[in-house]
């Protein structure tokens, strides 16, 4: 009995090695298998994933509109403190005064694009942009602002 | 081809040597210096060997990995290791302050050393071997075994727990899988009934034992394999190493040409102990021979010794590499298992077969 168990016991053993074998052999006389993208020489015909976040970016349309109430809910999700949200009092046409956006401060170097600003976001005005190659000189560069310079809230977004 | 390749080996060194002994008179001094040759010979052969050996298992691990491996300096990234050594050289030497600085600084010297020496008894090609003595069996299974030494030198001179764990990790399993080794090599040392190399070579002159000897020897050549890449500590033997568990094991705190001396030593190793398996199971520089049949013989002696050495011991260090890069490590209570349990009953009663069939004569 123990006999039989002891040479069971070699025999699948050396089954299941060789089946890895097999395979990493199959890997080596394949190598159309390969997945390595490789990446500076072929930036024109790159290949990007959904699933891939490259920075945050605010959309505007045409009218250079965004969707930002200034509610500051991205702020709050951040959980490295990446978004600065400067907001201003704006006076409505009905006398009114309203909070608005000012600045949208977005610090590249401190996200670790983990999405939680753009799920957090109420009214969709972010979403993540799947560019890279960010590397600049001078960390400065890495703070942008993202409302564009004379964008307004869009009509109809609260 | 084969008839330039082969007497030009022999006919060099003959000639350097009646060179040498009619400049020089003194007998003693003709053997120093080619003794001196020899060394100097073997250092340029061993160099970008090991350049070689480097590239070969990055592009080997890479492939099996499904990426593309090293690819950027030169053609096919095949100067990186060139480029790494290069780093490797340019970089500080540390020694811990609290480390034992004289045994520190000597362990790699001896690993290194031992592994060059084991390199003495190969046949590279016919008539090409620096020293055919003729014990060489013997002096390769007992002069390699000088390595853990150094090794757990190396372990115990750093003052780094790390280091000691893995070298005494390194220290059991050399001191396990040495047996297995031994039991293996003892089978075709009955069948030959030699340990010269040059004598085991010529007794495969009609077929190589794995041929010839039947199942037995098959058995002895995967245990070989096994056991002797536990020796080298190589994956998934490498608990030395154990880079997860022990940072680096052994040569944690070696740096630069220290450190690169480690991996010198490991390439060659891994060299010698292809060749060893070559020469022994597969025939070393012996081309591939059936029986009598004299016209297929013929044939396959154009093709040149060395390359048949060199081919089938770059095929051993292929399937060495494979496993490195196919089979996860093993823990120490497994490895143990693996050898006391498994690989040494085995090769014992391997060896009472073997005996049988050379008393019996049942091999070919
Ligand atoms: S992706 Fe994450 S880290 Fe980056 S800004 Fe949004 S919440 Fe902050
Ligand atoms: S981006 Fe969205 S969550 Fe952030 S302040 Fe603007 S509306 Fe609020």
């Amino acid at each position: 009995m123990f006999l039989k168990d002891y040479f069971v016991t070699i025999y699948k053993s050396v089954g299941s090695l060789l089946k890895g074998m097999k395979v990493t052999g199959y890997y080596f006389t394949h190598p159309k298998e390969i997945q390595t993208q490789e990446y500076p020489d072929n930036r024109a015909t790159l290949q990007m994933f959904d699933r891939f976040k490259g920075e945050v970016v605010m959309p505007h349309d045409e009218n250079n509109e965004h969707r930002c109430t200034g509610c500051q809910a991205c702020e709050i999700a951040c959980p490295n403190g990446t978004i600065k949200i400067i907001t201003k009092q704006e006076l409505q046409p009905d006398g009114k005064k309203k909070k608005a956006i000012d600045t949208f401060v977005y610090h590249l170097e401190l996200c670790t694009m983990c999405n939680m600003c753009v799920t957090a976001c109420p009214s969709d005005a972010i979403k993540m942009a799947q560019t890279f190659e960010h590397s600049v000189y001078d960390k400065r560069q890495l703070k942008k602002v993202l409302n564009a310079p004379g964008s307004k809230l869009m009509e109809g977004v609260e | 081809m084969a008839l330039f390749l082969t007497i030009s080996f022999s006919s060099i060194a003959t000639g350097i040597h009646t060179w040498l002994a009619g400049t020089m008179q003194n007998e003693m001094l003709v053997k120093i210096t080619e003794m001196a040759i020899a060394g100097i010979s073997l250092l340029l052969f061993l160099v970008p060997l090991c350049f070689f050996l480097g590239y070969m298992e990055r592009k080997v691990a890479a492939f099996m990995q499904i990426r593309l491996g090293p690819n950027r300096v030169g053609p096919k990234g095949s100067l990186q290791i060139v480029a790494d050594t290069i780093k490797l050289l340019l970089k500080e030497g540390l020694t811990p302050t609290a480390s034992d600085k004289f045994l520190f600084n000597l362990a790699p010297m001896i690993v290194v050393v031992t592994s060059m020496l084991v390199m003495a008894p190969i046949a590279f090609a016919k008539d090409f071997q620096i020293w055919d003595l003729s014990i060489g069996v013997l002096y390769v299974s007992s002069v390699s075994s000088i390595a853990v030494i150094g090794i757990l030198m190396a372990g115990w001179s750093s003052y780094n727990k790390y280091s000691l764990l893995g070298a005494m990790r390194s220290g059991a399993q050399i001191v396990s899988y040495e047996l297995s080794v031994g039991l293996s090599l003892i089978s075709i040392v009955i069948l030959t009934g030699s340990l010269r190399m040059s004598d085991i070579v010529m007794s495969q002159e009609n077929g190589w034992w794995i041929f010839k000897g039947h199942i037995p020897v098959l058995i002895s050549f995967v245990i070989f394999v096994i056991a002797s890449t536990a020796e080298i500590n190589r994956a998934p033997f490498d608990l030395a190493e154990a880079e997860q568990e022990l940072t680096a094991g052994f040569h944690t705190e070696y740096s630069g040409m220290k450190f690169a001396m480690f991996l010198l030593a490991e390439y060659i190793n891994l060299f010698v102990v292809s060749a060893i398996g070559a020469t022994l199971f597969l025939g070393g520089w012996m081309p591939f021979h059936i029986g009598h049949w004299e016209a297929f013989n013929h044939i396959m002696d154009f093709i040149p010794s060395s390359l048949w050495f060199f081919g089938k011991t770059f095929a051993i260090i292929f399937i060495i590499m494979q496993f490195r890069w196919t089979f996860p490590r093993l823990r120490v209570d497994q490895l143990l298992t693996l050898e006391w349990k498994y690989l040494l009953p085995i090769s014992m009663v391997n060896v009472l077969f073997v005996t049988v069939m050379a008393i019996m004569g049942w091999h070919f």
